[in-house]
Formats: structure tokens, sequence, C-alpha cells
């Protein structure tokens, strides 16, 4: 069962330098109670992809098409009004800074609250006791204390998790984490995903997860798709996208983890750098960096070549397997 | 040996009201001792806030140590304590000597200087060529040893990808030749693909010039890759330091344990995330704990770790720890 089905999307903004292609193409769909992970580097569309979902892209000026069916709702065009009642309460997002998310004006029990307060029709004290609850159920300590201390006198970790408690707390079906521990440190990043994972079990909510970090989606993804210059380069469940990864991007990006028995050699690397958003090469995007590049690469995107049961890779080294 | 600091000490004033009196202070680093020898490459690592960065700046001289004692060996192995008012040549000499790669290569480039202005600085500072012709044949030699195009000289750092920002600043800093490299950070802000050219091409340049590095860096995977020896920090002190190889075969300190399992193993089988069993955060410096800094957080947690500090132990050759565990 799918919640969010999104087909031939495409986010494109109009720049000087020329029109960006930040999203171009993307179809995928989230299906019940998994964790999807979306990986890819800086400029990828992943964050693009996701605001798109959630409707935080004002159109025009960016220029959406194609579609976002959310539990049978098409949300592309969308007015904004219907898409509020949409934003918070069904889907809920984890912003990746959480120093920058949350206003340093108002109380961190002002701003849970606030979102609860406009999906729920509930008095002051029941608002009040609900998020504490859930502050408690992150596990921050004298919750009650917290609620009417200020951003700044959090830290990184304790407030992505105020985050996460302020998202659960209107119940959301399905939850978008933008990088939620990138800015995180590893013993706290282990403390978030931990948490975010066991909230999961608990409360069956499908999670779109962004990351540019294969080895946190290693831990928490149930699976993944990889993006390159705003397209899905390959879809595969963790554990086959870690065992048989078919597109030479993934390949590269799962080489240039630093393994420790490769001390004192040479590190294995992608060639080149990400082509910028504005001058996206011909044909297939990762041609200039991929190793097996031939001359059909040049010329024509290549379609999803499905080469195993919920695997597929958008490569030409497949052309041949069934296409879909 | 090129530069050794015995207990250095970094305390931040805090000021607050009116008349901006001291209120308090961050304590960045609490006595730490280090050296670095020739062609070496010392690594610390620890998590934001543990004073990894404030102990490369203050031994390249960005910040001035509250105390301890920073002493330099100029190539002729002679010694001089480095300290606010030093004579000019020995300055001169240290700054030669020591260079620095910082963690941002967006902010560390000035957005007004060509390429080709930011590498002639430092050749003209020093007075290294007499003639203008020299100069640019030596910008256009480092151009292309980092990996650029000579060309590239008349460009802005703004036309630049982060990585080739980074080479620019790498450049920038082997330009004159020094025999250690304060790297902060240097490949955390790029992309991973990225990230391993970097890696690759410091590496390459450490064996062609014969420097030594002190790397500074979050990702253990990546100290482990580029050090001989490994510094491990946490709330200004060392909980633990040895060779590279000995610190990640033979963890010691609970801390340096805790961190190595908190790193994502990369295997969806065998998820290792669930058994980092580490409650809390790491107190702040303002205020750090009486004892053991560790001891707030600690599993091993003992009575005597509350109350005193514990001195780096031995615990092999070439191999410390600072924790009671080890005290015989």
């Amino acid at each position: 069962m799918s919640i969010i089905n999104v087909n031939n999307l495409k986010t494109h903004f109009r720049t000087d330098e020329g029109i960006v292609k930040a999203v171009d193409d993307v179809s995928f769909e989230l299906r019940d109670k998994e964790i999807l992970a979306i990986v890819g580097e800086s400029g990828c569309g992943k964050s693009v992809t996701v605001q798109t979902v959630m409707g935080l892209l004002r159109c025009p000026p960016a220029i959406i098409e194609g579609s976002i069916v959310y539990q049978g709702k098409e949300l592309v065009g969308m007015k904004p009004n219907e898409y509020q009642k949409i934003r918070g309460k069904e889907i809920g997002m984890i912003f990746q800074e959480p120093m920058s998310a949350f206003d340093p004006l108002y109380t961190v029990g002002q701003q849970a609250s606030e979102a609860v307060s406009v999906h729920f029709n509930l008095d002051t004290h029941s608002i009040r006791e609900r998020v504490i609850k859930m502050f408690e159920k992150v596990g921050i300590p004298e919750a009650e204390k917290r609620f009417d201390e200020y951003p700044h006198q959090m830290s990184g970790g304790m407030l992505q998790r105020m985050m996460i408690a302020l998202t659960l707390a209107c119940e959301p079906n399905v939850l978008i984490a933008d990088e939620p521990t990138t800015a995180l440190d590893v013993t706290i990043q282990a403390q978030v995903l931990n948490l975010m994972r066991d909230l999961q079990k608990e409360t069956g909510t499908s999670i779109i997860f962004i990351t540019h970090d294969l080895g946190v989606v290693a831990e928490i993804a149930d699976r993944i798709h990889v993006m390159y210059a705003g397209k899905i380069v390959e879809k595969a469940s963790v554990i086959d996208l870690f065992d048989t990864a078919k597109h030479p991007y993934t390949q590269g990006l799962l080489d240039s983890r630093l393994k420790r028995n490769l001390k004192g050699q040479e590190l294995p690397y992608i060639k080149g750098n990400v082509p910028r958003a504005f001058e996206f090469p011909q044909g297939c995007r990762f041609n200039p960096r991929c190793p097996y590049a031939k001359e059909i690469c040049m010329r024509e995107m290549p379609p999803d070549f499905e080469i195993a049961k919920n695997h597929t890779v958008a490569c030409w080294l497949y052309d041949g397997a069934d296409s879909k | 040996m090129i530069m050794q600091g015995k207990k250095l000490k970094k305390y931040f004033p805090i000021r607050k009201g009116v008349f901006l009196q001291v209120a308090g202070h961050v304590k960045a680093l609490e006595e730490v001792d280090f050296h670095i020898d020739e062609r070496e490459n010392l690594g610390i690592v620890g998590e934001s806030g543990c004073g990894k960065t404030t102990l490369g700046r203050v031994l390249t001289q960005i910040y001035e140590p509250t105390s301890g004692t920073l002493e330099y060996f100029d190539p002729d192995g002679n010694s001089h304590i480095i300290k606010k008012r030093m004579g000019k040549h020995t300055m001169k000499l240290f700054r030669r000597d020591i260079q620095m790669i910082f963690q941002d290569p967006f902010s560390s480039l000035d957005p007004r200087m060509t390429v080709g202005d930011i590498l002639r600085e430092p050749l003209e500072v020093h007075r290294i060529y007499s003639s203008r012709k020299e100069t640019e044949e030596y910008i256009a030699y480092l151009l292309e040893r980092v990996g650029l195009y000579p060309e590239y000289s008349n460009r802005y750092p703004h036309e630049f990808s982060g990585g080739q920002r980074q080479r620019i600043s790498i450049a920038r800093a082997i330009a004159l030749k020094p025999r250690m490299i304060v790297c902060d950070e240097p490949t955390s802000a790029l992309d991973v693909s990225v990230q391993s050219q970097i890696v690759n091409l410091l590496k390459e340049l450490q064996e062609e010039e014969k420097m030594s590095y002190f790397f500074i860096s979050h990702n253990l995977d990546l100290v482990h890759h580029v050090s001989d020896r490994i510094m491990v920090m946490y709330l200004g002190s060392v909980m633990e330091e040895g060779k590279s190889e000995e610190v990640f075969s033979n963890t010691s300190h609970p801390y340096t344990k805790v961190l190595m399992k908190s790193v994502p193993n990369w295997d969806p089988k065998h998820r290792g995330l669930q058994d980092v069993k580490l409650e809390g955060e790491p107190p702040s410096p303002i205020n750090p704990p009486k004892g053991c800094p560790f001891n707030t957080r600690c599993p091993n947690v003992m009575d005597i770790c509350r109350k005193e500090k514990p001195e780096l132990i031995s615990i092999s050759d070439n191999h410390k720890a600072a924790c009671w565990l080890f005290k015989k």
C-alpha cells in the first residue's frame, strides 16, 4: 500500500543563468510504515523534492509539473488553505538545522503548541500537557521546565529532539526528515536515529529520510532512492543497494567510503565535480564522470530499467533488461 | 621535532553587563600537551566543542594561549618559544613554516581577490621571487600541482565549486613550502565524492613535499586514514593518545569506545547503532564537571572519577589514556 505517489514530478526555477531543473521527472512511491531514504550529494534535488511534496514552494515563481497524490488527493495545484490542513497534520517535516528552524523569540513550548492548536480543537491546558508528554517521549529531561525555555538555552541535539516531538505531536501519517542528523555529532546522531526508529515502530508513521550519508541510510532505511542532478538514478531495497549496487554513481558513492583497510593507499573516488544545475550535460547526466560512458549516454537520457524485483536503474549499461 | 606544546590552556572570557565585566570563562582547552615530529601526521579527533579547533588555532598563533608554553623548532633544530612579542625574524620563519587550511572553503578565500592574487600574496610577503615572471610561473605551477588549470589564476573564488576552492586553499598553504600544515576539517564541507579527491591530493603532496599534517577532524575513519598518531579530545582535554593502529585496534578509553561505536558501519544486515548506550550530551565548557570530564556520561564511572581528574596513563608503548580504569 502506498501513501504518497509521486509521478513525473518536475520542479524548475527560472534564474538569470537559465532554467534550473532542480527536480526533473521524478517518480516514486512512499509505502505504508516504511522508511524511504533519498540519498544524494548537495544540489541533486533531494531537498527540493520534499519541499515540493510539503507544498513549501510558491508556484509561480517555481514551475511545478506532474502529480503528487496523497491518499487519493492531488497535492500539485492544491489551494493554499486546503494545503494547510494537510501540512503539519498529515505530513510533518523535520528540518536540517535545528538551530535555525526554531524562532529565537518564542519559547520552544509556544512553538510546539502552535502547531497543535492549529490542527486540534483543544484548550491551552491540554495542549500544554500533550506537548510535554511528547517532549518526555523523545527523551527530554525536565520536560515541564524546558517547555518555557528559549531555543538558545538548548543544545543542537536537544532541539532536534524537540523538533521531532513537535512534529509528532500532531500525529502525522507521513514524516519527512530533511538531513535531520547532519548538523549533529556522531554520538548525538546515534541517539536521534535510535529515537526515530523506535518512534516509527511505535506509531507506524511512514518516513521519507533525506540524507547524503550512506552510513546513516544503512542504519535506518528500508528502501533507498539515489538521486543525481535532479534525477533518481537507482531505486532498491537497502540490502540490495549495499550488496549489488548497479548504477556507476551509486557504486562510486559506496566506494568512496573510507574503509579502514585502505590506510596508506589511494582512495577510490568519482572523478570531476557535481554539475551545476543550469548546465546539466546532455543525455545521462552522469556521463562526464562515468567510467563506462558509451556513445548513447551522451545523446539520450536512460529510462528506468528493472533489473530485479523492486530494483530499477537508470543506466544504459542495463539496456536489454526489462524496461519499465 | 617541529612543534611542542606543554600544558596549553585557552580560556575565552564571557563578558556581561554595561561595563563588560568578566562573568565566566569558556574553558576551551585544559592543559593539553602535544608534540609533532618531522613528516608525521598527528590526527586530532573529537566532537564539536571538544577544543580541537582551538588547539589548532593556538598553535598557529591565531589565538594566544591563556597559559602554557609553545615551542617551535626551526629547520636547523634551534628551539624558539612562541609568544606574542617574539623577534620579527623568528616570527617570519614560523609563519612560513606553519601553514593552515580552513574548514569552510567559502569563507576562507577573499572574494575580492583573484586566485592569482591569493597565491601571490604569501610569495610577496616573504619575498620569494625577485622577478614578476618567476612569481607567475610558480603560481601556474602551484595551480597545476593541485589539479587546477593555470588559466584559473585570473578568476575569482565564487566561480569555483567547493572542492576546487579547497584545492586553491591547499595551493596557498603549500606555496611557501611549509614543514607543517594545520588542516582544520579540510573535507567536512565537501560532498562525499569530492572528499576522497582532496584526501588523495593531501597525501600525494605530503609524499613529495615532505610535510607534517596536524589533522583536525570529527570523522574517525578519515583521521584513521591520514594519521600516524591520534589524539582523542573531549571537553578541552586529551582522553586517549597513541599510534593510530594501536588506538583503533586496542581502543581503551570508554569515550573513544562509544565514539567508535556511534559511527554507522555501512552494513544494513548488521545494524550496530542500537547498541550505543550513551545517554546525555557533553556538559558545557563554561561549567565543566569536577574530576574526569566524561564522568557524567561514562558507563564505567567510579567514585574517584567524580573527584579527581585522571592524568594520561601509559597502557603500552605509544598508547595512553586519561582514565582511572588504567591506574595500577
